[in-house]
C-alpha cells in the first residue's frame, strides 16, 4: 500500500514512532572520519528524515545494530551468572539499502538457521523493521547486480525522498495505523539494473583453487588491518573474552566482539601455533567462504557485493577483482 | 648606477654576487600557489632574468639574474600572485613589503597527507596576515603532524598538529593494532587491559595515528584542534640549537596572539647595536632569559584548559 505526504508529515510520524522504536539511518558524523576534516557516514539513532544519508553509501553497514560490536552475554560471581537486560520494550528500524537487506538474511543464516539459533542474536532481531531506501545510482565499487542483491521484498516500509514530499510502500501492517489517514498513492521501489562493476562467480569452483598462486599476490599487499570484514554486512564472526574485574577476581562478565579471519591472532591456539599465519591464505579462506562454503551449506551466496571491502581497503586490495581473478584461473585449468 | 640597498632589501629583492643585477624573492605562505601563477613567474625569468628560478628552503621562489633597472617592471608582474595569494601589501604594483619575516611554511597538511591533524596551508595563511610584513627576522614554519616533515623545530616558532583521541571502547574488537603502532612507532602511549585500550595521556603526543590504524573507528578525532608550539629552534653560525615545547595542546587563536606578542618583544629587546639592526629572537631569548620572553609572550592569551605551558625551558 502506498502513501505520500510532506516531510514534516512524515517527521510526526518518525516522533510517534520513536515512542515505541528505536530509529537508525546512516547519518554523517561530523569530523568523525579517519582523517582530519573528513566526515565518517555510518549508522547512527536519527529522530528527523534530515539526519538520514540517502545519497552516500554508510562506511560500515548496518550489522552492527543486530550484532552489537562488543556485547555482554553473562556477568558471573563465584556461582552466579546473570545474563543482562534487554531493553524489551522499545523496538528497532532500520532505515537501509537492498544489499544491507539481503546481508541482514546472510546473518540471519548464520545465526538462526545453522543449527543452534543464537539467542542473543535473536533477541534484538526479532525487534527489528526494516525500512528500505533506494540506490539512485550504483556507487563504486558497487556489484549487487552480480550477486543479485540489488532487489529485495523483505521489508516493513520503503521510503523515498522526493524534494519536499516522502512516498512510502507499506509492507507491515503493523505500521498501518501511523499511516492510514495519508493520501494514498501507487509507489513501488526501484532497483539498480546494472553496477560498472561485473563479478563473475566461477563456476565448478572447488578446493583445486587453494593451489592457484593468485594468492599470493596477497601475502605481501594485504597488511591484516582487518577493515574489509569490519566493513562488510555479512562477515558475522566473533571470539569470547572472559573480563575479570580488577576489585574482585571471583567476579566478571563474559563478552563477545567482533572478530575477523584477516586480523592477526584468529586461528591462534594455545603454544602459539596459527593455522594461517600468511595473509594469502587467509584472503583465500574469506573468498572460499564468500563465495563457495556458505553457498554449498545454503545454496545461496554469502557475500551481496556492497563493495564495501573494496571501499575501506588501505591498500587498495578489491576483493571483486579478486573473484573475476579466480574466475578466469577457474576456466584456464578446466 | 645608484641605488639603495636598504630599500632594494626591504622590498623582497636580493643584492647578488653579479654587480647590477638582482634577484625577486617571492613568498608563498604555507608553500601551497595554484598553478597559473607558476606562468607568471615563468615570464618573469624569462624576460627578466636569465631563464632560471630558484625554489628556496623557504618554500618561497626567487629568480635571479634581473637588471635593477627591471626592480619597478617585476614588481607590476607580481602584483597578481600578491593578490593571488591574498598578502597584506602597502600599495599595489610596489612588490612585497618587507624582508625581515620569513615566509611561513608548511608541510603538505591535510589537503593531501592522511596523517596530518589541520590544514596547514590554511593556518599558514592565517598567520600570514596576521605579521606580514614586518622587519623582525622571525622563522615559522607548520607541520601537520608530530612526523615533522617540515623540521618546526628549526625555527623561532615551530607549529606541530595534534589531536586528541577519543575513545569509544564499544566499538573496539581489540586487534591490538593501535596499541602494537603506538608502541613501535610513537610513545608507547597506549596498553592492552582487560581486552580494552588504555591511554596514558601523559605519554600521548597526540599524532592521531591510533585513529588512522583503527579498523572500527573506536578512535575518532576530538572536535577540538591542538598544536605543540615549541620555539626558538635556529641554524647558523653562533649556536644551532632544535626548539623545544613551550605550549603543548595549545589552540590557533593562542598562538597568533603568542607570536603578536612577540613582536613588541623583539621591539623592547633587540639589541639596537645589532649590524644591519637585525638580531635573531632566539639570541634575545637567551639574553633576556626565557622568563621575561614568557611574560611578553603569554600576554592576554587566553590558553584553553588542556594547554601545558613549560615553566622553564632548557636549550642547549
Amino acid at each position: 500500500m502506498g502513501y505520500s505526504m510532506v516531510l514534516d508529515q512524515f517527521n510526526n510520524i518518525l516522533e510517534s514512532l520513536k515512542e515505541d522504536y528505536k530509529i537508525f539511518a546512516p547519518k554523517v558524523f561530523k569530523d568523525k572520519g579517519t582523517y582530519s576534516d573528513t566526515d565518517m557516514i555510518r549508522y547512527g539513532e536519527i529522530s528527523s528524515v534530515k539526519e538520514i544519508e540517502f545519497d552516500q553509501k554508510s562506511y560500515y553497514s548496518a550489522k552492527e545494530l543486530i550484532l552489537p560490536i562488543t556485547q555482554t552475554l553473562f556477568y558471573f560471581t563465584e556461582d552466579n551468572v546473570i545474563e543482562p537486560k534487554v531493553d524489551n520494550e522499545k523496538g528497532i528500524i532500520i532505515f537501509l539499502r537492498s544489499c544491507d537487506i539481503n546481508a541482514i538474511e546472510r546473518l540471519d543464516e548464520i545465526y538462526l538457521r545453522n543449527g543452534q539459533e543464537d539467542p542473543y542474536y535473536k533477541k534484538l532481531r526479532e525487534k527489528v523493521k526494516l525500512v528500505l531506501i533506494e540506490c539512485k545510482n550504483s556507487f563504486e565499487n558497487c556489484f549487487c547486480v552480480s550477486m543479485g542483491s540489488n532487489k529485495t521484498e523483505d521489508y516493513s516500509l520503503f521510503i523515498r525522498k522526493k524534494d519536499n514530499d516522502i512516498l512510502v510502500d507499506l509492507k507491515d501492517d503493523e505500521f498501518l495505523r501511523y499511516f492510514e489517514t495519508y493520501d494514498k498513492s501507487e509507489v513501488l521501489p526501484n532497483f539498480i539494473e546494472s553496477n560498472e562493476i561485473k563479478v563473475n562467480i566461477p563456476a565448478n569452483l572447488g578446493i583445486d583453487a587453494f593451489s592457484y598462486d593468485l594468492w599470493e599476490d596477497y601475502s605481501s599487499r594485504c597488511i591484516s588491518c582487518g577493515r574489509c570484514s569490519t566493513v562488510c554486512g555479512t562477515c558475522s564472526c566473533f571470539t569470547m573474552q572472559d573480563i575479570f574485574y580488577s576489585d574482585n577476581l571471583s567476579t566478571g562478565e563474559r563478552r563477545r566482539v567482533w572478530a575477523s579471519c584477516q586480523i592477526d591472532g584468529y586461528t591462534t591456539m594455545a603454544g602459539g601455533h596459527e593455522y594461517r599465519k600468511d595473509k594469502g591464505e587467509r584472503m583465500r579462506f574469506k573468498t572460499m567462504h564468500k563465495i563457495y562454503d556458505f553457498n554449498k551449506r545454503f545454496g545461496y551466496q554469502m557475500c551481496v557485493g556492497c563493495g564495501r571491502c573494496d571501499d575501506a581497503c588501505p591498500e587498495y586490495i578489491s576483493f571483486s577483482h579478486c573473484i573475476n581473478k579466480l574466475d578466469k584461473l577457474v576456466k584456464e585449468v578446466k | 648606477m645608484d641605488i639603495n640597498t636598504k630599500k632594494l632589501k626591504k622590498n623582497a629583492f636580493r643584492v647578488t654576487k653579479e654587480r647590477g643585477k638582482t634577484a625577486a624573492r617571492i613568498r608563498v605562505p604555507g608553500g601551497h600557489i595554484e598553478s597559473k601563477h607558476l606562468r607568471i613567474l615563468q615570464n618573469i625569468a624569462d624576460k627578466y632574468g636569465n631563464g632560471t628560478l630558484h625554489i628556496t628552503t623557504r618554500q618561497g621562489f626567487e629568480i635571479p639574474g634581473i637588471p635593477m633597472k627591471y626592480i619597478p617592471d617585476v614588481n607590476k608582474e607580481l602584483q597578481s600572485i600578491i593578490e593571488g595569494l591574498e598578502i597584506n601589501q602597502v600599495s599595489p604594483n610596489s612588490g612585497y613589503p618587507a624582508s625581515g619575516t620569513r615566509n611561513v611554511s608548511a608541510c603538505i597538511g591535510n589537503n593531501v597527507c592522511p596523517f596530518a591533524n589541520y590544514n596547514t596551508t590554511k593556518f599558514a595563511k592565517n598567520l600570514e596576515k596576521a605579521i606580514f610584513p614586518n622587519d623582525y627576522h622571525v622563522k615559522i614554519a607548520l607541520t601537520g603532524c608530530p612526523n615533522d616533515c617540515i623540521k618546526a623545530r628549526m625555527q623561532d616558532f615551530g607549529i606541530i598538529g595534534m589531536t586528541d583521541p577519543e575513545y569509544e571502547a564499544y566499538r573496539c574488537i581489540g586487534c591490538e593494532v593501535c596499541v602494537k603502532n603506538c608502541k613501535k612507532k610513537v610513545t608507547g602511549a597506549l596498553k592492552f587491559e582487560n581486552y580494552k585500550v588504555k591511554r596514558d595521556s601523559e605519554k600521548c603526543i597526540g599524532c592521531g595515528e591510533c585513529i588512522l590504524k583503527c579498523p572500527t573507528s573506536a578512535w575518532t578525532r576530538s572536535n577540538e584542534r591542538y598544536y605543540k608550539l615549541v620555539i626558538m629552534g635556529r641554524t647558523g653560525k653562533k649556536r644551532p640549537r632544535i626548539a623545544k615545547e613551550f605550549v603543548t595542546w595549545i589552540d590557533e587563536k593562542s598562538i597568533i596572539k603568542i607570536i603578536l606578542n612577540t613582536y613588541d618583544y623583539i621591539e623592547k629587546y633587540i639589541d639596537k647595536d645589532a649590524p644591519g639592526g637585525k638580531e635573531h629572537i632566539g639570541y634575545i631569548v637567551d639574553r633576556t632569559g626565557f622568563q621575561e620572553f614568557k611574560k611578553w609572550a603569554l600576554k592576554d592569551v587566553e590558553l584553553g584548559e588542556k594547554a601545558i605551558v613549560e615553566s622553564n625551558i632548557y636549550w642547549e
